[in-house]
């Protein structure tokens, strides 16, 4: 027992003391912990959020979120082709890190393409649904299979598992919505119909 | 008595704004003569784009027999953007972007049946007499008329503001309209307060528009249309800054004006909008100006909707230093691109230019820092700052800065003595905002469909671990119980069994 056995305010006092002492020094231990879990945890969101999610695990990892994951961990952060170098750049960016130029082991940065079946010679085997990520093909079993060009990613994990090779990647149609103005170039006329600067509203 | 006259005065001072330009408005020689009607040409050409993003699909096919006012093309969903025969004739081609119609010259009208007036003035059955006009706002954004007076209708809008104030250079089909048709617009605009459930209305013009005043104060009479004069500067005439400088209210950017309880409707929609309320005329005819040095006798005309731009400047006699078309104002509008342009519903004014009053730009300098374009910004922004942020293409400092605020009036390009095309950042600066938030948009999409998809094969894949254990255990069970004298009896049996069949061999 303690030595103060005849005091027993004093040995209260002490045993209160040491286990606050305990009860605080765990509490702040288990909040250091949650803190840290937490940052590591919306860091990973961060990072997440930059990637392109097409999911098709060209950088090695199988999917967005674990190579996310990986990249809070100190994984380099060049290995991801369809974001291409504004990935790259946006993740420098947000992680403090030199901006590297895609790792070419991991292939080639390329316009964002969208995969179309055969329909002819499909034979309805239904692994290409199962490779997709993202459910963006439609079929059944001894049916044609087609692919929903709008949620389709481009991913490229279709194509291995077709046992006929009726899967093409082929680039993204160009719509309207795509037009972009043509960068700022000094241009004839537009803005200059009246050049008097005297005309000056105020 | 003092408060009475204070009132007077300031009703009598001039709406105005912030900044602003005034570029000369080269108005004067289209003025001289009246709105011209227009011989029918050979032929139409009638765009089916043109209607926000939107595209309308047509439902005649090629070599069909029309008839004037007849519906020749719509949206697949949204029964307000129709396109109607301007006159009779044969579809000769359909493209991917228009139809081209051959003109009949017999302007032979559908049956009266299907044109359908407005039977009650109820603002429910007005609203449905403008959807089947097909009207949209003619003053170039070309929103749906239909549309938007539902919006107002639903937002119980206080306000409507009539915009006649034509600001830009070159263009005066609203100030024409006026001169000849103030009673038109008027009555149209009192449909518009019907139909919109505004309890007041303002025709907002440009006080030097002398003509058009006059016309208007004319036939105002016990209307409830007030009249609104506006100081002549650019851009007077953008909807956000007409409602800051009539109503003093401001329209953030996220919002739309219905939501401060302000719709804003162009002079030319309100004629439209009378002519399908009275006569039950859809809009198939606009006014629009033609103008520009090149030309010798510069006019308004009513110009049927899908006219070849070619056809008006020979009416016009067009000289042979013209250099391009400009669609729109000379200050908003843009070069025509098309091989064969035509007059869609928005256009307003057509310019041809010469290499005099539209000469090559002098060469971009460096930035001085002058301030001329903030003084100019007419809704208050700093464009030197946004013009550094968009060439470091800082995004987040470009929404703090308030890009998106930005009218594109191109106000800040024009007073600027370093020629810098400042309005073209701004432009390629909003679009990549844009572009990257479509993007995230569709990667947070994605995102979600393979989580859904890994859930699900989650599932699957538990579902088939508990199938098989499940099974496991009926294997289990339907086996015989299992104890270690009946394995002995077992082996000792199959002991017996060889050792017999050994004996039959050495037998």
């Amino acid at each position: 027992m303690l030595p103060l056995t005849d005091q027993p305010l004093a040995t209260g006092l002490v045993w209160a003391l040491a286990l606050g002492c305990l009860f605080w020094t765990t509490r702040r231990f288990w909040r250091w912990l949650n803190l840290e879990r937490q940052q590591q945890r919306s860091l990973v969101d961060l990072v997440n959020r930059e990637l392109p999610q097409t999911q098709c695990g060209q950088c090695g990892f199988a999917g967005c979120r674990p190579y996310a994951r990986a990249i809070a961990q100190g994984e380099a952060i060049n290995k991801c082709p369809p974001g291409g170098e504004q990935t790259i750049a946006r993740l420098s960016e947000l992680l403090q890190e030199l901006a590297e130029p895609l790792d070419p082991g991991h292939g080639q940065s390329q316009p964002p393409l969208v995969a179309v079946i055969r329909e002819a010679e499909c034979i309805g085997c239904t692994k290409c649904i199962q490779a997709c990520p993202v459910d963006a093909i439609l079929g059944g079993l001894k049916f044609m299979h087609t692919v929903i060009a709008a949620e389709c990613t481009g991913c490229d994990l279709c194509v291995e598992p077709c046992p006929v090779d009726c899967i093409d990647l082929v680039p993204l149609r160009q719509t309207p919505r795509q037009w972009r103005t043509p960068a700022p170039v000094a241009q004839a006329g537009l803005s200059a119909t009246a050049t008097t600067s005297e005309q000056r509203a105020w | 008595m003092i408060r009475n006259l204070i009132q007077r005065i300031s009703a009598l001072r001039h709406a105005s704004f912030k900044g602003g330009i005034r570029p000369a408005p080269h108005k004067q020689r289209t003025l001289v003569s009246r709105i011209m009607p227009m011989p029918l040409p050979e032929y139409l050409l009638l765009s089916l784009s043109g209607y926000k993003e939107e595209h309308l699909s047509p439902v005649v096919k090629e070599g069909d027999q029309v008839f004037k006012f007849q519906i020749i093309a719509q949206h697949h969903s949204r029964k307000e953007l129709l396109l109607h025969a301007p006159t009779s004739g044969t579809i000769e081609q359909i493209g991917t972007n228009h139809i081209r119609l051959t003109c009949d010259g017999q302007d032979t009208e559908v049956s009266q049946q299907s044109q359908q007036k407005a039977k009650m003035h109820s603002p429910a059955s007005l609203i449905d007499c403008i959807a089947k006009a097909g009207i949209i706002g003619l003053g170039g954004a070309g929103f749906s008329t239909a549309a938007k007076l539902r919006l107002a209708a639903r937002a119980e809008v206080e306000t409507l503001i009539i915009n006649a104030a034509e600001c830009e250079p070159y263009i005066c089909c609203d100030e024409a309209l006026l001169r000849e048709k103030a009673q038109e617009v008027i009555r149209g605009a009192e449909y518009l307060m019907l139909a919109s459930g505004a309890r007041s209305c303002l025709i907002a013009i440009e006080s030097d528009k002398t003509d058009a005043i006059a016309a208007v104060r004319k036939c105002l009479g016990d209307s409830p249309v007030q009249l609104k004069l506006l100081a002549s500067k650019y851009p007077a005439g953008d909807e956000r800054v007409i409602i800051k400088s009539t109503t003093g209210k401001e329209v953030p950017d996220q919002l739309r004006p219905a939501d401060v309880g302000i719709v804003v409707q162009n002079a030319g929609t309100a004629r439209a909008v009378f002519e399908a309320v009275t006569f039950g005329q859809p809009c198939i005819s606009r006014v629009v100006t033609v103008a520009g040095s090149p030309l010798q006798t510069p006019k308004n005309f009513y110009a049927l909707i899908g006219t070849p731009l070619s056809h008006l400047f020979e009416l016009c006699g067009l000289a042979d230093n013209a250099k391009h078309i400009i669609l729109g104002g000379a200050l908003m509008g843009r070069y025509a691109e098309e091989e064969q342009p035509s007059v869609k519903k928005t256009t307003n004014c057509i310019v041809a230019t010469d290499s005099e009053n539209f000469p090559q730009p002098m060469p971009e300098r460096a930035c001085i820092r002058c301030g001329y374009c903030a003084e100019a910004c007419p809704v208050g922004l700093l464009p030197q700052q946004l013009l550094h942020f968009s060439r470091l293409q800082d995004q987040q400092e470009l929404r703090d800065h308030g890009l998106m605020n930005c009218i594109e009036c191109g106000a800040c390009a024009y007073v600027c003595p370093s020629n810098i095309p400042l309005v073209q950042h701004y432009r390629c600066s909003k679009e990549d905002i844009h572009l990257l938030e479509r993007n995230q948009a569709q990667s947070q999409h994605w995102q979600a469909r393979y989580q859904h998809y890994q859930y699900r094969q989650k599932k699957l894949a538990d579902a088939n671990n508990r199938k098989k254990t499940r099974a496991k255990a009926a294997d289990l069970a339907a086996a015989p119980d299992f104890s270690r004298a009946s394995a002995k009896m077992e082996v000792a049996a199959a002991v017996a069994r060889v050792k017999a069949k050994k004996q039959r061999e050495n037998d």
